[in-house]
């Protein structure tokens, strides 16, 4: 067992079987279904697979899921980062509430949050009235619905990931840069920002990707309307419901794949990160 | 004293420019999450309560809810302790010992959280369904998987697989093992020195694995909705009964259900604040 190309040596027991059941339980759970579905693809031909990922409904699916996905973690760039850095740099009454709240996306099924959010900005609801009347904007059962949505879902992601880089970093420089004369500004730029871009791109990919795939705070606020309101998620759904099992493999396939992209670029963004902050643990 | 200067000018003239940009910052953020997360869960309470205590109450007087609230809690009892189990074997086989392949493997137990509920469900459609790769044999056998409680259950185990692991890696890597090793050198049992040495350590980053996991399993939506079939009392979990209840206008009923949910999410938020305090009390 303890054969060291493997294994470095250990006193310590249970490898052979914590190991092992890991690894066993990984597979059957995860890899064996996965499997299934990326075999599942290949029983398509090539011209079929592109059809139905290429379908003109497919292309506006995409469009609406990385579009609402992009502009939501963008907004969860900026009001995470600030979010972070005030909970991070100031002491206020409610403080530790307040931090214990951003995690409140994680916990809260996305059912209730959905349900929630179509109450609150539905024409009717008390945001949305307001909106519609102060605005004329309506956010309910349009892509600014599906926007809210995923800000809602990606929060904790960005400032989880900011949290820490901003506590880690170094805030002699910072002062050091006020000593000698620069605005906030330039120390913003020139010393924060760099300090926690990694951080910040992480958690940037981080609500990205989830935002690309979120399926239950979505679908209640967007009003389902095929090419206008209609996430990718939702499509495989409704492929399935009408038995086209292949349709919603090819789906299911393409946007597998765009996980693993995502997943290697938030490991890449956190080996990043922590080359930035060495010897910071973690 | 030529360096001290400048300093102490700094001070006397800035802070009023800090003070208005720190309550600036700090109104941006309390008024970003009130609209954010405040306002739903607003939302939730008023809604269900919005024709008093005993509608609320009836809303649970109905054998469909009933149903869907024992199998949440059956899946959550099956997922929870499994999860909990392949958690703790995860964090012990990375943390304690130097192996090739331990970054794939960490990556691959991540590999859920990356993967959209939809096609969490959807897997398991192309395995068990009956056009997925079993499907046939499986209605041979008269077994039903999908739109049964077992898919419910596999689905569920997916998405909730990597919360427990996660949360026990990097406590545990950080806490290295040379009292484990001190153990098992004075002669104690592997089952002792887990029992005595490594679970008193990592007990409330456990706790808060097993309450995330939890969390989860009962909330989980998109991987339960593509296999459950939606069967009422049957194969409807809290969460579908939920949107079945909101899609009918049921309101009322909806909102009850999901004020449910709602303070799980809650109770989770407190344990998870509670085990941050203790544990800053220990290192602080």
């Amino acid at each position: 067992m303890a054969s060291s190309w493997f294994r470095q040596p250990s006193i310590l027991p249970g490898f052979g079987l914590t190991l092992g059941f890991t690894t066993f339980f990984l597979s059957a759970l995860v890899l064996l279904p996965l499997a299934a579905l990326i075999l599942k693809t290949t029983n398509l031909t090539w011209s079929e697979f592109l059809a139905t990922v290429l379908d003109e409904r497919a292309i506006a699916s995409y469009r609406l899921s990385f579009g609402a996905a992009f502009v939501a973690a963008l907004i969860n760039a900026i009001f995470g980062f600030i979010v972070a850095w005030s909970l991070v740099r100031y002491e206020f009454p409610g403080r530790r509430i307040v931090d214990a709240l951003i995690d409140l996306p994680f916990a809260l099924p996305t059912a209730v949050s959905g349900i929630a959010l179509a109450t609150v900005f539905s024409p009717t609801g008390w945001l949305g009235v307001r909106l519609q009347e102060q605005f004329g904007v309506q956010v309910a059962y349009t892509w600014l619905g599906v926007v809210v949505a995923l800000t809602l879902i990606g929060l904790p992601f960005v400032v989880r990931s900011v949290q820490p880089a901003l506590i880690e970093a170094q805030r002699d420089l910072e002062e050091a840069a006020e000593t000698l004369g620069a605005g906030p500004f330039y120390v913003f730029r020139r010393i924060v920002l760099p300090a926690v871009l990694p951080a910040l791109v992480t958690g940037f990919t981080m609500a990205f990707a989830r935002g690309v795939g979120e399926y239950g705070s979505v679908v209640f606020i967007s009003g389902n309307l095929p090419f206008k309101t209609e996430i990718t998620p939702l499509l495989i759904v409704i492929k399935l419901e009408q038995f086209d099992y292949n349709g919603a493999a090819a789906l299911g396939f393409g946007m597998l794949l765009v996980s693993f992209v995502m997943l290697l670029t938030i490991n890449l963004a956190q080996a990043w990160s922590r080359r930035r902050h060495v010897g910071a643990g973690r | 004293m030529a360096g001290a200067a400048p300093r102490f000018e700094k001070r006397s003239h800035v802070p009023a420019g800090v003070r208005a940009a720190r309550a600036g910052l700090i109104f941006v953020t309390i008024a970003f999450l009130s609209l954010l997360l405040l306002a739903p869960l607003g939302a939730v309470i008023a809604q269900a309560f919005a024709e008093g205590w005993r509608v609320y109450l009836e809303s649970f007087d109905n054998s469909d809810t009933l149903a869907a609230i024992k199998l949440t809690l059956l899946t959550a009892a099956i997922v929870v302790p499994l999860n909990t189990l392949f958690g703790i074997a995860a964090a012990w086989a990375i943390a304690k010992f130097e192996f090739r392949g331990k970054s794939l493997l960490i990556t691959l137990i991540d590999l859920p959280f990356a993967i959209s509920p939809v096609i969490a469900g959807l897997v398991f459609v192309m395995l068990f369904g009956s056009h997925g790769w079993w499907g046939e044999w499986l209605q041979d056998n008269d077994i039903q998987i999908i739109f049964a409680v077992p898919g419910i259950v596999m689905a569920t185990a997916f998405v909730t697989f990597p919360y427990v692991a996660r949360e026990l890696i990097p406590l545990m890597q950080q806490q290295g093992s040379e009292e484990e090793e001190a153990a098992i050198t004075l002669g104690a049992g592997p089952w002792m020195t887990f029992l005595r040495v490594t679970l008193p350590k990592i007990r409330w980053g456990l706790l808060y694995g097993v309450i995330l996991c939890n969390a989860r399993a009962m909330g989980e939506f998109g991987a339960v909705s593509v296999v459950s079939g939606h069967i009422r009392g049957l194969t409807t979990t809290m969460p579908l009964q939920v949107e079945i209840l909101y899609n009918e206008y049921a309101f009322v009923p909806a909102f009850a259900v999901a004020s449910v949910l709602a303070l799980l999410a809650i109770v989770t938020l407190v344990i998870k604040t509670f085990v941050e305090w203790r544990a800053d009390r220990r290192t602080g």
